[in-house]
């Protein structure tokens, strides 16, 4: 068993210590965003949307591309972001960005005191319970209608200028910088988890969590804490949505509304961090050109998809790409 | 007071066993083949749908259609898992959590196309409907009927489980699947068989219960929070289980819908997250 | 009497009316290389269980260096040095063999947690898990996955995992199992060079394998301690024979 020579061990060290450092094609989706707002003016509001969901999406990623939970009920954390900005900016409190920390907040704290609660389980009794808990709140919401609107909608919202200065406007443009800022913020904070330490023994959890326990890693101490930091992610999702709407529905807390963030997901691939980055855009644009063809064969084509996906292209996008990578290394 | 009481306790017997009909299916195949089939729904819904139609588009008499509803969902079943569902048993939870969510995804817009989007409204014949009188308190006949049809499924299911020889088999592929393998069982000839029961009972518990549950494109998305609550709450691959937790779930759920509708459904969600805590494999599921 | 590295005092465990640790003594001394031997089903495995805290007993104490550790939790014994390595190759399949032992080495020293700075800026972590790699051989495949080495490869990465928890007490489940003999020498070598402050036990079947290792053999049947001592001792105890090989006992 000889020594490996300096240099190859210099190699693999150094291969191994700067996988965190940013690479030039990190920079594209930003560059996109920020060509967006000056080539296509007509279509910031769907802009907004898309940075919107991108957060939601991420925040599923964290917690179950990365932390291996899986989860029907990220809703639970995103509507309780949304109406708590809703209920705010339309009860007298119409400052955005105040108005989202306290939905981050809240949201962040469901998911803690949730967490706290339904973490202590694992596999099918823990997903079951993640539906309880959004579908809890869905009644909760529901039946609260003198807060929430109920069935109808939280409407009235107010919601003021950023600074003071820039009105949210049919125009969107306040919009999509207040989003695009808002998610730049997010991912930045993300990425910074995902490669720290922390973030590591999150992906041995995924993988082996009995091993996990046997390097005396704290499992339930840290799926608890990267649980509420995906809440706090889904509730500032759900606030970014209600404040350039300026409504709050139902749907916001629905398992249609999980689901289609865990299609989202799987469509650009889980825990690697850009999957949201691609599999938002490509189905919220998708829906938005169909849904004006035919609102009704989007579920039919959305479903299939996300079956051929499980059967044939685990990955996702990335996953491909990954694996054409490989192949054109050879 | 006492009236209330009966009059819940009617009723709540009358959803659990609706209620039970649709999930007993799942939670043995579940427990049998290890399968997270958020799509189970979408047979309770196709068994609803194909009842109505026969019932109000072809005149087909009420047990005939119920017969047709669930034999319809039985074969359904059986190239979805054939040919699908089985790759993915014993393998990745959120794999076939995906995978179902997909089918129930379709199944809405293929509900739509076929039917439209409106709820679909059942009549029971006339043999069945109106009240009936017991003592000085009326009760209504369909309701009755369907606790009646509950019974006697429950009795029957038992009875094939303990009983027959094919039951011996589920309940020894449900203990121990590479035992039950060893001793020549033929496994996959098993999970096509239960899974089409089980599919079958949901089609026919769908049709018994289009009025408690109705049929509309989204059923599968909107009651999958029920079935699978009754599950959990009852324990994987078991027959029991599912009854037990049906009638907890179904009786609570009338009781509280009533006594305090302000909160709705949100008790039973409260109840479903003690238990699973107090025992996360169910009331009668193995640790 | 010194502290032992390791103690077990009545240790027992049974379910329902299979018991599987009945009443176990047993002392592992420091810088022990001692064995756990016994025919399949004996509870060795479930004797290694048990002291790591996969398994909660029935009765009896379990004592580390002294301290009582029959209440903690299986991750707080590995902290204080006590650490396994799996009969099945327990390892992280899809991550590269270096950040399978760095995630054992951030854990040691309680860097794991730490949400700031990146992984890779800790340095010191990242190489003394490549020593560590390279003192076992496996340096050269540092980065690939490890459901890409060979499976006795996987079986070394397992106790790379182990050592970089800096262990004090090693307990070893058939280190060499599922290896062909063509790849198990490297195994055997390795623990051979295990430091000397570390007490080691090593549940073992492969009998060359035991005695060229073991300074102390303890024979497990059915639950219970059948005899201890040397390895000649063990070799000529008739009743270790009767165990094995079970011939006067059946006919």
């Amino acid at each position: 068993m000889a020594d490996a020579s300096p240099t190859a061990k210099a190699v693999v060290i150094n291969s191994f210590a700067t996988r965190h450092r940013f690479r030039l094609v990190e920079a594209l989706p930003w560059l996109v965003a920020l060509a967006g707002y000056f080539l296509l003016p007509g279509y910031l509001s769907l802009g907004s949307q898309i940075f919107a969901t991108i957060l939601f999406v991420l925040s599923a990623d964290l917690v179950l591309g990365y932390a291996g939970i899986v989860t029907l009920g990220q809703a639970a954390f995103f509507g309780t972001g949304a109406y708590t900005a809703g209920i705010l900016a339309a009860n007298g409190w119409g400052e955005p960005i105040s108005g989202l920390l306290a939905a981050s907040l809240m949201a962040a704290a469901v998911g803690f005191l949730s967490g706290l609660i339904i973490l202590r389980t694992t596999g099918l009794a823990l997903l079951i319970q993640t539906l309880v808990v959004a579908a809890m709140l869905y009644e909760a919401a529901n039946k609260a209608g003198r807060w929430t609107g109920g069935d109808d909608g939280l409407q009235g919202m107010d919601v003021w200028p950023i600074f003071g200065r820039y009105p949210f406007d049919m125009f969107g443009r306040a919009a999509y910088v207040y989003c695009l800022a808002v998610l730049f913020l997010g991912w930045l904070i993300a990425r910074c988890i995902v490669h720290s330490p922390f973030g590591r023994s999150l992906t041995g959890m995924r993988e082996n969590t009995a091993r996990m326990h046997a390097i005396g890693a704290p499992v339930g101490r840290r799926r608890l804490v990267i649980y509420t930091i995906s809440a706090a992610f889904a509730g500032a999702s759900g606030a970014l949505i209600a404040q350039t709407t300026s409504f709050v529905g139902l749907t916001s807390l629905s398992l249609e509304r999980s689901g289609n963030a865990l299609i989202m997901l799987i469509i650009g691939g889980l825990g690697r961090l850009y999957g949201a980055f691609i599999g938002v855009p490509l189905f919220m644009i998708a829906q938005d050109r169909f849904s004006a063809i035919d609102p009704v064969y989007w579920y039919f084509w959305i479903g299939l998809l996300m079956v051929l996906i499980v059967v044939f292209a685990c990955g996702g996008v990335l996953g491909l790409l990954e694996q054409a990578q490989k192949r054109f290394r050879r | 007071m006492i009236s209330a009481i009966v009059s819940i306790g009617f009723h709540g017997l009358a959803f659990a066993m609706v209620l039970y009909l649709i999930s007993v299916g799942l939670s043995v195949t579940m427990g049998l083949m290890g399968f997270v089939n958020l799509a189970h729904g979408v047979f309770a819904m196709l068994g609803g749908y194909v009842m109505t139609s026969l019932m109000t588009r072809y005149g087909v008499p009420f047990l005939g259609a119920l017969a047709l509803a669930a034999i319809a969902s039985a074969l359904v079943s059986i190239p979805l898992e054939r040919f699908l569902y089985r790759r993915f048993y014993g393998g990745e939870e959120l794999d076939q959590v995906l995978l179902t969510m997909g089918l129930v995804f379709m199944s809405v817009a293929a509900a739509t196309f076929l039917w439209g989007p409106l709820t679909q409204h059942m009549q029971p014949p006339p043999w069945l409907s109106g009240q009936f009188a017991l003592g000085d308190r009326s009760f209504p006949v369909y309701r009755s009927f369907l606790i009646l049809c509950g019974a006697v499924l429950v009795t029957m299911l038992w009875l094939g489980l303990e009983r027959t020889r094919f039951g011996a088999q589920v309940r020894a592929a449900v203990d121990n699947l590479r035992m039950a393998q060893a001793v020549g069982i033929n496994t996959s000839r098993l999970f096509m068989i239960t899974f089409a029961l089980g599919s079958g009972l949901a089609g026919l518990g769908g049709g018994l219960g289009a009025d408690l549950l109705s049929i509309s494109p989204s059923y599968a998305l909107q009651y999958l929070v029920y079935f699978i609550v009754v599950v959990a709450v009852g324990g994987l691959g078991s027959i029991r289980g599912p009854f037990v937790a049906a009638l907890l779930i179904g009786i609570a759920d009338t009781a509280f819908k009533y006594l305090l509708p302000e909160l709705g459904a949100f008790f039973i969600y409260a109840l479903t997250m003690a238990l699973l805590l107090w025992r996360p494999q169910g009331l009668f599921g193995r640790a | 009497m010194s502290k032992a590295a390791l103690e077990t005092r009545g240790l027992s465990k049974s379910f329902g009316a299979l018991t599987v640790a009945n009443g176990i003594d047993f002392r592992l001394e420091s810088g022990a290389r001692h064995a756990l031997i016994g025919p399949n089903g004996a509870g060795k495995t479930s004797f290694v269980n048990l002291v790591t805290g996969a398994l909660t007993p029935s009765g009896g104490t379990i004592h580390l260096g002294g301290m009582n550790i029959t209440g903690l939790a299986q991750s707080a014994r590995v902290k204080h040095g006590l650490v396994r390595t799996f009969q099945i190759s327990a390892l992280f399949q899809r991550l590269c063999v270096l950040e399978n032992v760095a995630l054992a080495i951030a854990e040691r020293d309680g860097l794991a947690g730490g949400l700031l700075r990146p992984a890779g800026r800790h340095r010191r972590v990242i190489e003394e898990a490549y020593h560590l790699l390279d003192s076992l051989g496996l340096a050269d495949q540092a980065l690939a996955p490890v459901n890409s080495l060979a499976y006795g490869r996987q079986r070394l990465v397992e106790i790379a995992v182990a050592l970089g928890l800096g262990p004090k007490v090693l307990l070893l489940d058939e280190p060499a199992a599922g290896v062909p003999s063509s790849e198990s020498g490297v195994i055997v070598s390795v623990v051979e060079r295990l430091p000397a402050d570390v007490a080691v036990l090593i549940i073992e079947h492969d009998m060359g394998l035991v005695f060229r290792l073991a300074r102390t053999i303890t024979v497990l049947v059915q639950g219970s301690v059948l005899v201890e001592g040397p390895p000649a001792a063990i070799a000529a105890d008739q009743r270790v024979r009767d165990v094995y090989l079970g011939e006067r006992k059946h006919r």
